[in-house]
């Protein structure tokens, strides 16, 4: 059986929010999931699957099934890493950063984790089966038709994604683990809409659109077919692209938290965020952390007004507090907004 | 066969020549290509077309049928029960997508697939594996496939889900088929073969090529990228089967026929507005073929070779190409797109014992019709296995009834608010647009609650369904604010067009609320003809039956002033009669919430 080549992120033609959301939530894993709304045939789930291929590795505890960081905290964990660590001959092994898949139809069971059956019935052991939260721990859990999700799963992944742990109490198991995980979710409008408490918990928003000129249209067709032709030759053609974003991603990650930022652009997202009247503290957070990663990103040092303007929008368009029935203009009042702050 | 050849003759010879090309160009590439959608009643035509097929597909691939209530676990994969039970461990078993690997899956009744299971499919699809997670198993299986959708929907709104269209390439209709129609040759499955193998050593594209389908899917107001996607690969193809590395113009203007035409929503002469107003580059699509984009030409690196103007040739061989009834075949699907909205699925009561959140297991008593959830018995069971003497060592699972775990559900209780407009002149007079405003309002806190809404008008001769049950506020604002006014007022037709949508939606599971607009005025009769007094018996009547389905209703009058007609027939509905004469929305919307069932009182099924 072949496996599945992922195609390259930088091949993705034009579409230049979505990637850069889904830098800053690698960059900076704490800002909370990005929501990506959009047509069909968008390329949605080709950027979240080119990104896992993208990714940099990761150094995690050798044997630990949660694949705990080394340097972490490890009192958490279930699997003893504290003890793996200190004992002799234990070591570190590097893995890919996850991106798991979570597919519709998943039951609770997988997601959660359960009883090990097997173990169980042929040895008579009690043993915990990691479901998919603790296959994504460190990495991202991307979800496609979000809104097609059980709203019981939903609550559940919401619930885990805000506390950073998942705690299952069932069939006699008593099991916390460590699972912080960047949410993507993904979805198309015309399905059905999402509830706004869900919106809310996403960091990012992005909307994706067909190419509209003729030229990325027909550049969009071009790569995909040179893809389906020969797949191992087009992603060898994109290695070097893919290479630089992913020497960019792992230079911004070293550099995120050294970020300056200077008290008038903290301010400058305070007054955004007023005059939006977006809901709550998230939206201002949210703003300066997605500000400072793209500033990691770009290589600068300090915090300056155009990097919350690049971001503004992905951060506070799914925040409004909106009529529902006025559709889209959502981004027309933040832009507004944002010529009103930055112009005084 | 070519486009030219295929063209002539009556329709019916034109569509199953059609059919047939289509049916040879999928052979060749059926993962590649996605699929079909057949359309079409079970008949001759279609046996032929499904048995041609079987012929067609080298020998050795799979070729299977997918019921229209096949489970997921089937679909996708899961647990084997049996063999989990002899075997005392799980057992997973593959699912009857990855069984067709490397084949052809067949759906049938595709217009009632439910919106869940589409997008199962159209995942499969997308990657070419069946990714599964549940009851205890994680499984990757490849999965490549193509898919043969069988239609068989009457009226231009029942269709498959629009994943399943946008990701399958050909969508042929058979109803104009007549039976001494059939029986050209179709080709033969060497000819397959050598094309497949001609296809795996595909040579690059012309970029004109790439340039002609893609704007001519632009001139025809295609949006989704993957149809000139898959309209290259159907190209592809039909150069393969005619022994061919190199695509041509032909193949491509062909293969815009079969793929491009059927998705278009505007003609290539209608110079209507693109969508997006704000994209300059718009090609003005007429039939002297419009100048190509100079951002384009300035792009073009590796054409060298090809002459200048092959894209404008291109573009007059697609237009050369389109079907003459192409503007009447839009007209129709976009009349069929306005009402065909967020469809629930096929209303199987089964899907309710699966829906919802999870209560956990009950345990004892297996009645016949509740779903023993094995895993979990399984799980019951384990930690007992020493101690009913199977011992560790022996090979059967020992399961006592204490074990059983029942699959329970507890749903939020859904509800759909329909509402029933009067839009006649008379009501028209009396406020529409404030009605209107109330139904806004309504449907914001519906927003909110995630509940369903319906629309339905009635006006002139009869009532008219403008919004089947959905959750999509866009469509319903969309809907609403279309919503025209005029003509007679066929009461009697509005309520039992209310009570046929409230039935439905309890058969699915979902607690209907009427809300019912109007002066109360009545003077259309059941039968469509004009006359108040008949009119008036006619709306007793139908309120009467109305009050038999027991359903929450409110009885809106919209009327200048309250009138006893109005309080007769709301009690006649075993409706709360409302009487809004200065009608305010916002008091509407208020007292409608307070009618409509309350959320929290929890429903379980075993």
């Amino acid at each position: 059986m072949t496996v599945r080549i992922a195609y390259p992120f930088s091949a993705i033609v034009g579409q230049d929010e979505m990637k850069l959301a889904l830098l800053i939530a690698a960059t900076d894993p704490g800002i909370g999931g990005v929501m990506v709304f959009g047509d069909r045939g968008t390329g949605k789930s080709t950027a979240v699957r080119a990104l896992a291929a993208l990714l940099p590795p990761l150094k995690a505890v050798d044997g630990c099934i949660y694949h705990c960081d080394p340097k972490g905290d490890l009192a958490h964990c279930d699997a003893a890493c504290a003890t793996r660590l200190a004992g002799k001959g234990r070591k570190t092994v590097p893995i890919a950063t996850p991106v798991v898949d979570l597919p519709l139809g998943a039951t609770e069971d997988r997601l959660v984790g359960a009883l090990d059956l097997e173990a169980a019935l042929t040895r008579g052991e009690k043993r915990f089966e990691p479901g998919l939260l603790a296959r994504a721990h460190r990495g991202f859990l991307y979800i496609d038709e979000v809104n097609l999700l059980e709203d019981h799963l939903v609550d559940l992944l919401l619930d885990v994604a805000a506390s950073g742990e998942n705690v299952v109490e069932r069939e006699g198991l008593s099991v916390r683990h460590p699972a912080r995980f960047v949410l993507i979710g993904s979805g198309n409008p015309e399905e059905g809409e999402l509830r706004p408490q869900l919106l809310d918990r996403f960091g990012l928003s992005v909307e994706v659109k067909t190419p509209k000129t003729l030229a990325e249209r027909v550049e969009v067709v071009r790569r995909r077919d040179a893809f389906d032709r020969d797949p191992k030759a087009f992603v060898a053609a994109w290695a070097n692209a893919d290479a630089e974003v992913r020497d960019r991603l792992l230079a911004a990650k070293a550099r995120v938290a050294k970020i300056e930022t200077p008290d008038a652009v903290l301010e400058s997202a305070s007054r955004l965020c007023m005059a939006t009247e977006a809901d709550g503290l998230r939206g201002e957070l949210t703003i300066l952390r997605a500000a400072r990663a793209l500033a990691a990103l770009n290589g600068a040092k300090t915090l300056k007004e155009s990097h919350i303007r690049e971001i503004a929008t992905m951060a506070l368009r799914h925040r409004l507090r909106r009529n529902p029935l006025d559709d889209g203009g959502s981004t027309i009042r933040i832009e507004r907004a944002m010529n009103d702050t930055f112009a005084a | 066969m070519t486009a030219a050849t295929t063209r002539d003759g009556a329709p019916g010879a034109v569509a199953w020549a059609d059919a047939l090309l289509a049916l040879a160009l999928f052979a060749v590439d059926p993962a590649g290509l996605g699929g079909v959608v057949l359309r079409s009643g079970p008949g001759p035509a279609r046996d032929l077309w499904l048995e041609r097929l079987k012929q067609l597909l080298p020998a050795g691939v799979p070729l299977r049928r997918i019921p229209s209530h096949i489970a997921d676990d089937r679909l996708l994969g899961g647990l084997d029960l049996a063999a989990s039970l002899a075997a005392g461990r799980p057992v997973a078993q593959r699912g009857l997508l990855a069984e067709c690997d490397h084949g052809v899956a067949i759906l049938t009744m595709a217009e009632r697939v439910e919106t869940g299971c589409a997008a199962h499919l159209a995942a499969v699809l997308d990657l070419g594996e069946a990714v599964i997670e549940r009851d205890g198993m994680a499984m990757r299986l490849p999965a490549r496939l193509g898919l043969v959708a069988l239609d068989e929907g009457l009226t231009p709104d029942e269709q498959p889900p629009d994943p399943l269209l946008d990701r399958l390439a050909f969508r042929i209709e058979l109803g104009s088929v007549r039976t001494d129609e059939l029986g050209r040759a179709a080709s033969s499955p060497n000819t397959i073969t050598s094309a497949r193998l001609v296809l795996a050593q595909a040579a690059p594209v012309d970029d004109a090529i790439i340039e002609g389908l893609c704007e001519a899917a632009e001139m025809l107001g295609i949006i989704s990228p993957r149809a000139p996607i898959l309209a290259l690969r159907v190209a592809r193809a039909h150069a393969a089967i005619q022994g061919r590395a190199q695509v041509t113009t032909e193949d491509a203007a062909l293969a815009a026929r079969l793929v491009l035409a059927p998705r278009a929503t505007r003609g290539p002469a209608e110079t209507a507005p693109a969508p997006d107003a704000d994209t300059p580059d718009n090609p003005s699509p007429d039939a002297a073929a419009p100048p190509p984009d100079p951002t384009n030409q300035a792009e073009q690196d590796t054409t060298a070779d090809a002459p200048p103007n092959a894209s404008e040739m291109m573009i007059e061989a697609i237009q050369a190409a389109l079907p003459d009834d192409l503007l009447a075949q839009i007209a129709a699907r976009n009349a069929a797109k306005a009402r065909a909205a967020g469809r629930g699925g096929g209303g199987g009561k089964a899907k309710s014992a699966r829906r919802g959140r999870p209560i956990g297991s009950r345990t004892w008593d297996l009645r016949p019709g509740d779903r023993l959830n094995l895993v979990e018995t399984l799980r019951a069971a384990a930690p007992w296995q020493i101690l009913r003497g199977g011992g560790l060592g022996a090979t059967r699972v020992q399961v006592r009834q204490q074990d059983f775990r029942i699959r329970r559900f507890i749903q939020d209780p859904e509800s759909t608010t329909i509402f029933a407009v009067d839009a006649s002149g008379s009501s028209a007079l009396n406020r529409l647009s404030e009605a209107k405003g109330a139904v806004e309002l309504l449907l914001a806190k519906a927003y909110v609650s995630r509940s369903r809404v319906a629309l339905i008008a009635f006006r002139g001769a009869g009532a008219e369904l403008l919004l089947p049950a959905t959750r999509s506020l866009t469509r319903a604002k969309r809907q609403l604010a279309d919503l025209p006014g005029g003509g007679g007022t066929p009461l009697a037709a509005g309520i039992d067009a209310a009570r046929a949508l409230a039935e439905g939606e309890k058969a699915k599971q979902r607690t209907p609320l009427i809300v019912l607009l109007t002066d109360g005025k009545a003077n259309i009769g059941r039968d469509g003809a004009p006359g108040r007094a008949a009119a008036a018996a006619d709306a007793l009547t139908a309120a009467q039956a109305f009050r038999a389905g027991g359903f929450g209703a409110v009885f809106v009058d919209t009327s200048p002033r309250p009138q006893p007609d109005g309080d007769r027939l709301a009690r006649a509905m075993g409706a709360v009669y409302a009487p809004l004469p200065f009608v305010q929305a916002q008091a509407m919307a208020d007292l409608i919430s307070e009618v409509a069932p309350k959320r929290g009182a929890a429903r379980a099924r075993g």
